[in-house]
């Protein structure tokens, strides 16, 4: 799946495709390969310092807690992570952290920023190409506006180093999704989480029927929304077919098309469906229609049902990304329940905790708590705060297909850190301070190291603690 | 199932009458901005608060007795702006959302005959410790919104605390669009309507209050029905040229005579500072400042003029251009200078998560620990949550604290009521035990256990 990032050229002829002539296959130039990587990512990590934290709680966000632990960070990576034992590397900049708490860095794995940025006005509403239900041919990264306001809450509030920017729910198939790291930059490559693989957002449920079906479109109805989406499936196959038969067979290139490009990614398993859906009985709909064209589902987002059938999300392997106590907002959220997002752990499924709202991605942590409080009074046995955190990194990781990259620290992996001044699972917590790839993007004590965005420039309040 | 049923029947408890008792052992937060007192108790009679603190007491004689030992103790949370008990649903559910009147009505409309306390919001806020509210609709087509209510969450049918308690009006962004595309509109358009109610006002019976900053409890303005008024008898006169309706100028009288309140919605520092203006020109109004994003770019204005402020807790996005300052600060900043602040939630999921109130309460506390914000202490942070919101609109003698005297509104909490794991366990309202059952908590009785037994489908659980 990470291997996303080798191809180079817009457009390249392949040499291996050469091997089709030498065969005798049909005449012709060889096959015209499509670029899968045309925006590439242009992140490189900024400079750090190898860093010792000691003394703090370590949450290593694969459900061990470590009372006087130790992280070491240097070149960009978790060196390593333990007890008082560990030496540090010559050189590092040594940080007590005795009464602090030590995580993995947060990952939202449903949020619209930069699509959906601050100020919240018309002119940089870009987060829903709400003109046809079926539009997999947009990608959310081309509607990023890197210097949406919300980047810096979610870092230097939320502890959030890692977000998965989405479309909207108002098409059966929304777009591509985009996976960022929470630096600043110029532009959304300058963001791109380097080797992370796309996601495909698709809804199921109320959002795509009422907003075509109020327009006399199809769909109007649940059924119209199962039914327009199979139908694209079968495209996509077909799509699919004409182009593996041309790029092995050589012949006339078939019709490229940008939606069918994604689709067929889908299919190919190179890109991760995340699909928005409420109720159990559409998930499990959406589940069997994943069986019969061939395609996993990595994630349901805001399921709020998922409580209901925590069993067959765990015996399928799709995980479930929640808020802890939304309910009720619509007719589909109706059923929500405090204790969902334990109760999905429960099953032995992969939870999640979610935000998809730039408010709520500043308090994830205390969204995790507030599900923890509930599952432990619900008498959800071997629940702890360690436990908890995988909800809040490991989870949504593994949801994007990055978890041997980051979300737990782990040696080798991306050092994606945050120093809370307090146990984050309190409300009276905060972060202190931020790493991203070891070097450090916010420090409560320091106001240069805290992101201000451009827009923010020269307005009342500029640089403010927010 | 059997186990079920036996939690249910735990659980369920009926509404009875106040009964006299006392809460020992646990840690008492009065909310009147004082900290918290280990091992305080709380003394409640006929739905009152008879006393509470952390001084030895003589309990009433038959008084039940509850433990509450390493649990806390606080006033109920009062949700300082709301529209909680108008919607059951708010999208696509036809029947379900009162939240907003589009007819022809605006100042003249009374949230009460919305209110529905059986609504499943209610008892989702009640069940997290929420035990009244300022209800306030939402603005239609007009800058007026109309009357709002005090509630209780009670699981009974009789929710009103104090009905048209409060005029809403909106003075921002949204009103500037309500208004006319302007602020200048908005402001004509308020002005007009305050001309129009100043011509009924010599058909009412004249003001006998005094005015003081806080009205003692006996004196607190009794705002009269003014859809049953004198004013809209025969003889009650206008001019020709009206914008409001006779109905709407009526509602605006109380208003002007200062015997209702006004809540006037306003983010921007410029519009915070138009509404302080507004006490020269109308010095009866009681204003009461809703919002305030960027109030604490202009904080001093507003603490010289007395104005009390309901603040959203936690914005700190520019989300609108009317809140380009916002922070998590502002309400600290605003509260260091002399601000009376209370939280509310305002256009925040205000129909549905007035528990959050608590959470944000919390996150306020921990600015305190961080460099350059300004956060409050935790018994301010709780006094914000329960007895300023009461005081803004003058009915801190009432409710919001556990000051001997009050309407026994309170909670017995597992733990630190400000941080979100802490749960309610007990919640009284005027000294009644309330239910804390759920649709919510019936659906994870139904389905904590899957698949459970197939004897039966799940819908036979229960």
């Amino acid at each position: 799946m990470s291997s996303r990032g080798v191809f180079a050229a817009l457009v390249t002829i392949s040499a291996l495709t050469g091997c089709a002539a030498l065969e005798g296959g049909p005449k012709g130039p060889p096959p015209v390969r499509i670029n899968e990587d045309p925006y590439p990512s242009t992140y490189a990590r900024y400079p750090g310092v190898p860093t010792v934290i000691r003394h703090a709680t370590v949450f290593d966000g694969e459900g061990r807690q470590i009372n006087d632990g130790t992280v070491v960070i240097a070149d960009g990576l978790i060196r390593a992570v333990g007890g008082p034992e560990l030496t540090s590397p010559a050189g590092a900049l040594e940080i007590n952290g005795a009464g602090k708490w030590v995580t993995p860095g947060i990952i939202d794995v449903h949020s619209h920023l930069g699509d959906y940025p601050s100020p919240g006005v018309d002119a940089n509403s870009d987060g829903n190409e709400a003109t046809s239900p079926v539009r997999p041919e947009v990608w959310a990264e081309h509607s990023v506006w890197p210097h949406d306001p919300g980047f810096s809450r979610a870092l230097a509030n939320g502890g959030v180093t890692t977000m998965q920017i989405l479309p909207g729910s108002a098409n059966l198939f929304g777009g591509r999704s985009v996976v960022l790291k929470n630096v600043p930059a110029r532009t959304a490559q300058g963001m791109k989480f380097p080797g992370a693989p796309y996601g495909l957002k698709m809804a199921c449920g109320e959002n795509p029927k009422r907003v075509y079906g109020s327009k006399g479109n199809m769909p109007q109805t649940r059924m119209g929304n199962i039914a327009l989406t199979r139908q694209t499936w079968i495209k996509a196959q077909d799509y699919r077919r004409k182009w593996e038969k041309y790029e092995k067979d050589g012949g006339d290139m078939p019709d490229r098309d940008l939606a069918m490009d994604t689709l067929r990614g889908v299919l190919a398993g190179k890109i991760l469906v995340h699909n928005h859906c409420y109720r159990a009985d559409e998930m499990a709909n959406m589940i069997d229609m994943s069986k019969e064209f061939g395609y996993r589902i990595a994630a349901f987002h805001h399921a709020v049902e998922a409580y209901k059938i925590a069993d067959l999300l765990a015996a399928n392997g799709i995980c479930g990304a929640m808020w802890a106590d939304w309910y009720g907002f619509k007719m589909e959220a109706y059923d929500a329940i405090k204790e969902n997002i334990p109760f999905v752990h429960n099953a032995g499924g992969c939870a999640i905790v979610h935000s998809d709202d730039p408010n709520g991605i500043q308090r994830l942590n205390q969204e995790a708590a507030k599900a923890l409080g509930d599952g432990i009074r619900a008498g959800v046995p071997n629940l702890s705060e360690a436990v908890a955190w995988e909800w809040l990194s490991r989870n949504p990781a593994k949801a994007l297909g990055i978890l041997d990259k980051t979300g737990t620290l782990a040696p080798g992996k991306m050092a994606d850190v945050v120093l809370w001044n307090g146990d984050p699972f309190s409300g009276y917590t905060r972060p202190e301070r931020v790493w991203i790839d070891g070097a450090l993007m916010y420090d409560a004590n320091d106001p240069n190291r805290r992101p201000v965005s451009d827009f923010e420039l020269g307005q009342p309040g500029e640089g403010d603690v927010k | 199932m059997r186990r079920l049923i036996a939690v249910m029947l735990l659980t369920t408890v009926t509404p009875a009458a106040a009964q006299t008792f006392a809460v020992v052992g646990g840690t008492v937060a009065l909310g009147d901005g004082s900290q918290p007192i280990a091992g305080g108790t709380v003394v409640v009679r006929d739905g009152r608060i008879v006393a509470a603190g952390g001084m030895p007491m003589k309990l009433p004689a038959g008084a039940q007795v509850i433990d509450a030992r390493g649990k806390w103790v606080t006033p109920g949370i009062v949700a300082g702006f709301s529209r909680l008990g108008l919607s059951e649903v708010d999208l696509s559910a036809q029947g379900a959302d009162d939240t907003t009147a589009d007819g022809p009505f605006n100042a003249a409309l009374d949230v009460v005959p919305a209110i529905n306390p059986l609504n499943s919001t209610v008892a989702v806020n009640r069940a997290d410790g929420v035990t009244r509210a300022l209800v306030a609709p939402n603005a239609g087509k007009n800058i007026f919104a109309g009357q709002g209510a005090v509630i209780d969450t009670g699981a009974d049918m009789d929710p009103i605390t104090a009905p048209r308690k409060f005029q809403f009006v909106e003075l921002g962004e949204t009103g500037s669009r309500k208004g006319g595309g302007s602020r200048a509109s908005a402001h004509v358009l308020f002005r007009n309507a305050l001309r129009e109610a100043a011509e009924l006002r010599r058909f009412t019976a004249p003001v006998s209050a005094t005015r003081r900053e806080v009205p003692s409890e006996l004196e607190r303005p009794i705002v009269r029905d003014p859809n049953e008024s004198r004013i809209l008898g025969p003889n009650a006169g206008r001019s020709e040229d009206v914008l409001l309706t006779r109905f709407d100028a009526a509602a605006l009288v109380p208003v002007l005579q200062g015997r209702q309140y006004l809540l006037v919605h306003a983010e921007r520092a410029s519009d915070i500072l138009q509404v302080i203006a507004l006490r020269r020109e109308f010095p009866s109004l009681r204003l009461v400042l809703v919002g305030a994003s960027e109030g604490w770019t202009v904080a001093e204005r507003i603490a010289r003029s007395g104005i009390p402020v309901i603040a959203s807790a936690v914005n700190d996005l520019p989300a609108a251009f009317e809140q380009l300052a916002a922070t998590q600060s502002n309400v600290g900043r605003m509260r260091a200078v002399g601000v009376k602040v209370a939280i509310g939630m305002i256009d925040d999921n205000d129909t549905r998560f007035l528990f959050n109130q608590r959470q944000y309460a919390g996150n306020l506390v921990a600015l305190e620990k961080l460099p350059g914000a300004t956060g409050v202490s935790w018994g301010e942070a709780l006094a914000m949550i329960t007895s300023r919101p009461a005081e803004a609109i003058g009915m801190g003698g009432e409710i919001g604290s556990l000051a001997a005297g009050r309407r026994a509104d309170l909670v017995i909490w597992s733990g630190d009521p400000l941080e979100g794991s802490s749960a309610a366990e007990q919640v009284f309202i005027d000294g009644v035990r309330q239910p804390l059952e759920t649709h919510q908590t019936r659906l994870r009785d139904r389905y904590r256990y899957l698949p459970g037994q197939r004897d039966l489908p799940e819908a036979y659980r229960h």
